[in-house]
């Protein structure tokens, strides 16, 4: 049935792009052929871009433009790009650098593009048992955590988030473990809950921990980069469409006019604009005068072995 | 079915009006006005009341086949039946989302994240519970009565309603027994159906379950306590109306 569903779509969206002719321009359709009206884009993201309420107020207005309809799954990022590898998702927006250009080298992802940043910031109670306030280290503030074995409550589950955290564990020469150190499994909010429940700490990105704040008594206590802390806490954002190539399901064309979206100046400013407890929560990065060509290509690639 | 389930949103208007009227003082900005609730209720219907239509559609005359011949295997049958009862549901929603992934075998079907790829799954955990059930009601049916419908010239179909009509209210009881399974169920429904509301927070796979999941992940208890209300409103609501259809319309 959603077969029949997607060729009638496609067959209305033809229709209306035609009926649309202005508007059908901006959506790149060749010799008239198929439009997007009608169709649905899968998005798999994190639950930091999701839980703070961030993709709604970014959706809406994509969703209007193009008559189409966002399918947001919030997941981890790992899962959100297994999610995608297994050909269940059009476009990814994920932050963990390192696992986006895994998945850009084995040839599933195209296109990949910087999107907005925030920062990660090291959380806890106020009491702050083993007294790291303050410290402009993460790592020095890790090991001094691990050092006086005080409650520490990790994500677990393969995310951006989690794996941010066992970089820094590994930088400062730790390995997490014991009594005082929880894998949980779960998403930023939760733990952020169990953290406050159990007066541990955890690294949480500012953007979930801000929409959080009034409900939890955690405090910050090692800053990211926004408020001057550390390069190693920053937190970037990026956007893929899944490689059309290989996934022959994905919505291609859909999958671009979101990127196409969230990059321009309409959708960057929705990220500037979007605040909770009046702070703003990301910061948008895909425009700038200075363009990062690395943006592009995985890490560490060389264009060596084609050109010498 | 769809008359049915045309008319459970005004149900879930009145659900919404009450619980909102009874919620009011305690918690302040609950989206009841808003079509979020309603329309995560008519998911949660929609999907729990089709997987445990077709699963009754599908294990009544399995349960009279089982329950009236004598077959080799049917000890197998049998067993298969009360082992399926305790499938854990995160693994059927596992095993679900590997056949309907577009990498799957039903790839070609496009189910992954949809609202019939949940049916699926909870087809698959509710016909173990309601077979099983509506068996021990069938085998239960006293060796009169189907003696008695045989003598007077039934045929085997006659027999199997003159023996579904005797067995009606252990059916009902299987029939609960599996809408229970599969509305109040989280695992496999989060993974098949990816929990997904569209920025104008109408619910497209989100289920009551999966929103009490999500308002808990991020600390919003109030809320989640509420829709959690709501999920046993609707249970003892659906459980009052089929118990009365099992009692053939009379109050005992």
């Amino acid at each position: 049935m959603p077969i029949q569903r997607r060729k009638f779509l496609a067959t209305v969206g033809t229709a209306a792009t035609v009926g649309l002719a202005g508007c059908s321009s901006v959506l790149g359709s060749d010799e008239g052929g198929a439009g997007v009206v009608g169709e649905t884009l899968t998005l798999t993201t994190t639950t930091s871009t999701y839980d703070t309420g961030l993709l709604d107020a970014l959706n809406a207005p994509f969703e209007d433009m193009y008559g189409v309809t966002v399918d947001s799954v919030a997941q981890g990022t790992g899962a959100a790009l297994e999610t995608a590898r297994n050909g269940n998702s059009d476009v990814i927006m994920v932050h963990a650098r390192s696992l986006e250009d895994e998945f850009m080298r084995q040839g599933h992802g195209v296109n990949r593009r910087d999107l907005m940043f925030n920062d990660f910031v090291i959380v806890g109670p106020s009491e702050d048992p083993a007294g790291i306030e303050g410290m402009s280290s993460a790592t020095e503030a890790f090991a001094t955590i691990a050092e006086s074995e005080a409650q520490f409550v990790s994500r677990g589950d393969n995310s951006g988030t989690h794996t941010k955290e066992l970089s820094i564990w590994s930088a400062a020469g730790v390995e997490p473990g014991g009594d005082w150190y929880q894998e949980t499994g779960q998403g930023m909010g939760a733990v952020l809950n169990i953290a406050n429940e159990q007066g541990g700490y955890t690294l949480a990105d500012r953007g979930t921990y801000l929409s959080q704040q009034s409900e939890i008594d955690l405090t910050i206590l090692v800053q990211g980069p926004i408020e001057g802390g550390p390069e190693l806490l920053a937190n970037p954002y990026g956007v893929l469409a899944a490689n059309p190539a290989r996934h022959e399901d994905a919505n291609y064309d859909l999958a671009m006019a979101y990127i196409g979206y969230i990059t321009s100046p309409q959708g960057q400013q929705v990220i500037a604009d979007y605040t909770a407890n009046g702070e703003q929560l990301f910061f948008p990065r895909a425009l700038s005068e200075d363009p990062n060509f690395q943006q592009y290509v995985p890490d560490g690639w060389s264009a060596d072995e084609s050109n010498e | 079915m769809v008359a049915v389930l045309a008319g459970l949103v005004p149900l879930a208007d009145v659900l919404s009006v009450f619980v909102h009227a009874a919620a009011g003082p305690l918690f302040v900005e609950f989206p009841f006005e808003s079509q979020y609730v309603t329309s995560i209720i008519y998911v949660s219907l929609y999907v729990s009341l089709s997987a445990v239509a077709l699963s009754t559609l599908f294990s009544v005359p399995v349960a009279l086949v089982v329950g009236f011949t004598d077959f080799p295997g049917e000890r197998l049958v049998k067993a298969a039946i009360n082992t399926g009862m305790g499938f854990p549901s995160v693994v059927v929603g596992l095993v679900v989302l590997f056949a309907v992934s577009n990498q799957g075998p039903l790839g070609e079907l496009e189910l992954v994240f949809t609202k019939e790829a949940m049916i699926l799954s909870q087809f698959v955990l509710a016909t173990p519970p309601i077979t099983g059930i509506a068996l021990a009601a069938v085998t239960g049916v006293q060796a009169d009565v189907r003696d008695a419908a045989f003598a007077l010239g039934g045929t085997r179909v006659d027999v199997a309603l003159a023996v579904v009509k005797e067995a009606r209210y252990g059916i009902a009881t299987a029939v609960l027994a599996g809408f229970g399974r599969a509305i109040s169920e989280v695992g496999s429904v989060l993974i098949v159906g990816g929990n997904i509301a569209g920025s104008d927070g109408v619910s497209k796979t989100r289920t009551l379950t999966t929103a009490v999941q999500l308002e808990a992940r991020q600390g919003r208890y109030e809320t989640a306590l509420v829709l959690g209300a709501v999920l046993l409103v609707l249970v003892l609501a659906v459980n009052a109306v089929v118990v009365r259809f099992g009692d053939g319309g009379q109050m005992r």
